[in-house]
């Protein structure tokens, strides 16, 4: 069984946010997991001017795609279909999962096996197919760990990070037959590959994401190091790849560079074990590989972002994971915590375009604007902006003219008056200095219950003088 | 109006869509280049495979069948996997004593799935080139070297001529035009395949073959 949806990953942040610091077992294997990956890049990148000029190219490339985005999918559609693939459009997950299931429905289809896609996920698109009778089974060591244990994945890159071996030991024993108990890391990948060997042989659909499509040649790119992509997208007799509508560049060679920075900031690695570039079915007189082959480009919230100058930077990523492996609030509350299928800096981005502010506002919030995120984004993407104007969204007035889904809806209104009141007094001198006076002179009078912010730390009293009368004592001594 | 006319058109009329300056890829790699030799290139290529896990060994056109054959008893393979009608296979056929079944892709015959799938110990394949940067084989599949046959037996060998090394995939895209040839399928592979899903500790043989062995065929006579 999959999760249950979470369509307002706001409702009960701060609750999962707090269970999951409480559980020490957990932020062991987050701290662990992050340390290793950060090291890992980090001997990825000891050049730090050839780094810094990578980044600039893979930005520059993100964003011009992004400035030509509708004449580069309509390139893309017209070659991939001059080559014989399918093109089709969804403007949101329900229209993506129909025809996934119009195709599984023709095919006559049971199994559809997976390689990994978070689109796939940002639909639910195993929880639709379940409900059309057809069985979805994930091939990723990672996603097929977490189906088996009913879960969702807790990093995009390492869907089962948040998962100890003997948790997996446990897990294989208990869920696979004809398995004994085995914490040898080997034998347990041993099983999962015997496992699912047989079920690529089954399968009547393969079903992958998408990494980079290629406009000038129509081509799809995966990249991965298990090799179950490869068995997804070539064993059985149709494949169908789902992508967000941002994914596409238009050149082949603009993939190198972003190859290279993909690899690298996900998991330190060079390269990955297999690039595989996908222009067409089967032809004639080749041997295997499917017959009919499908990209379904979903909407799903994105054109939104687009539409906005400076949110259209969110379009830009490749999805590296780097801005989570990197951040210390993912770091602290996990994957799971966020509610959504994209966590960390990126998921509190991306999210309130598919899911509205309104039900996604707490993520923006879970950030300490450290930077760490925008540091290491392979392309550049200024991710404390984005969330700075997000909550900005959150809290804007019905009458703010916002054109983004939610925008406003949990506005609060002690914190509107406390910003505009804040905002009247730093821009009117008079009235700080009276305040500021008001306030040092008063400060006996400051509660001690100050909120959330005393839940967990000494409350905050104003100094007993003012920078003002510092610097006036000051100026006295000296004359 | 369709999902797709909708989506494009929201897309058209956003918002200061000013287009931006085609990046200049090349000038970034040019830039970036190493003054190298093609020995160079092979020192680098050969430890970048190397340190992923792949078997590198040297050999040159006329020595490859016996070395093949060497490295197949070592490891007790009783089959191996050729390309129907290639010229590798072919050599193989006419060696006397081969210590292995030589099977050829043969998808029309009964039960020829889970033979592959079940039966089949290595495969062999010819890489088109390669790559110095990343330690990474550039195979292009096609009617005689079909893609499961790098994928499904859990030997893959790969049969790679030295002088077919690129110093990165800019470069090989570039040198072999790449953009006006792609086939149905174009694939890097750069080391056995592996996981490390199961709490960062990295195995190898997830779904794809557990050993890689790279036959680099030196020119004849320039072998050291
Ligand atoms: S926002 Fe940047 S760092 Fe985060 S996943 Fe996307 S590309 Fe990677």
């Amino acid at each position: 069984m999959t999760q249950p949806l979470h369509f307002h990953p706001s409702e009960g942040f701060a609750a999962r946010a707090r269970a999951a610091t409480a559980d020490p077992a957990l932020r062991k294997g987050f701290r662990g997991a992050m340390d290793f990956l950060q090291t890992k890049r980090q001997a990825q990148f000891t050049d730090a001017a050839e780094l810094s000029d990578l980044r600039d190219l893979g930005a520059a490339i993100r964003r011009y795609s992004l400035s030509r985005l509708p004449e580069l999918l309509q390139q893309l559609e017209t070659n991939l279909v001059a080559n014989g693939i399918h093109v089709h459009w969804a403007e949101n997950a329900d229209e993506a999962n129909a025809i996934v299931i119009d195709i599984a429905r023709r095919r006559e289809a049971k199994l559809v096996i997976k390689g990994k896609s978070m689109v796939s996920e940002e639909v639910a698109l195993n929880h639709a197919l379940e409900g059309a009778g057809i069985e979805a089974l994930e091939s990723d060591m990672g996603e097929y760990i977490v189906q088996l244990a009913g879960e969702g994945p807790s990093h995009i890159i390492m869907p089962a990070i948040h998962k100890t071996k003997q948790q997996i030991a446990e897990l294989f024993a208990a869920k696979v037959p004809g398995v004994t108990y085995t914490e040898n890391v080997d034998e347990l990948i041993l099983i999962g590959r015997n496992v699912l060997r047989q079920k690529f042989a089954e399968a009547d659909i393969g079903l992958s994401g998408v990494n980079f499509a290629v406009a000038e040649t129509g081509t799809l790119c995966l990249l991965e190091n298990e090799g179950n992509g490869r068995m997804c997208t070539t064993v059985p007799k149709v494949h169908i790849a789902i992508t967000g509508i941002e994914k596409v560049v238009e050149k082949l060679e603009h993939v190198p560079p972003l190859f290279s920075l993909l690899t690298r900031s996900a998991t330190g690695q060079a390269v990955t074990t297999y690039l595989n570039l996908i222009s067409s079915p089967r032809k004639p007189g080749e041997r295997d590989g499917p017959e009919e082959v499908h990209l379904i480009l979903l909407d799903n919230g994105r054109t939104q972002a687009y539409n906005d100058e400076q949110l259209r930077a969110t379009l830009q990523c490749i999805r590296c994971g780097a801005c989570m492996n990197h951040c210390p609030v993912y770091a602290r509350i996990g994957g799971h915590a966020y509610g959504t299928t994209y966590p960390g800096p990126i998921g509190a981005i991306v999210s309130p375009h598919l899911l509205g502010i309104g039900a996604t506002h707490a993520l923006a919030t879970a950030s300490t604007l450290c930077g760490a995120c925008a540091e290491v984004c392979p392309v550049r993407i200024p991710i404390p902006e984005l969330l700075i104007r997000l909550r900005n969204e959150a809290q804007s007035a019905a009458d703010s003219g916002s054109e983004l889904r939610g925008a406003g809806e949990s506005r609060s209104v002690l914190v509107s008056m406390i910003f505009r009141a804040w905002a009247l007094m730093y821009t009117h001198p008079m009235l700080y200095r009276i305040a500021t006076w008001f306030m040092s002179r008063g400060r006996a009078l400051t509660p001690t219950a100050q909120g959330a912010w005393t839940g967990i730390r000494t409350p905050l009293v104003p100094a007993p003088k003012r920078l003002r009368d510092l610097l006036a004592e000051r100026n006295s001594r000296h004359e | 109006m369709s999902a797709r006319e909708r989506i494009l058109q929201r897309l058209a009329s956003a918002e200061s869509r000013s287009p931006l300056p085609l990046p200049d890829v090349a000038a970034y790699y040019a830039a970036h280049q190493r003054n190298e030799d093609a020995a160079a290139r092979l020192v680098r290529f050969r430890t970048a495979i190397a340190a992923a896990h792949a078997e590198v060994h040297d050999t040159d056109d006329a020595g490859w069948p016996a070395l093949l054959c060497r490295i197949a008893i070592e490891k007790r393979l009783r089959s191996l996997l050729v390309g129907g009608d290639t010229a590798d296979a072919g050599t193989l056929a006419n060696q006397s004593q081969l210590p292995f079944a030589l099977r050829s892709y043969d998808s029309a015959a009964p039960g020829w799935r889970n033979e592959l799938f079940t039966a089949i110990d290595a495969g062999l394949t010819r890489a088109k080139s390669a790559i110095a940067e990343t330690g990474s084989l550039v195979l292009w599949p096609d009617s005689r070297e079909p893609r499961l046959m790098s994928l499904v037996p859990p030997v893959h060998f790969v049969l790679l001529d030295t002088r077919c090394i690129h110093a990165d995939l800019h470069g090989a895209m570039t040198a072999e035009d790449w953009s006006s040839t792609l086939p149905t399928n174009a694939l890097l592979i750069s080391g056995p395949s592996k996981t490390a899903d199961i709490q960062q500790t990295l195995a190898y043989g997830a779904h794809g073959p557990r050993e890689l062995v790279v036959l680099l065929c030196h020119p004849t006579g320039a072998q050291s």
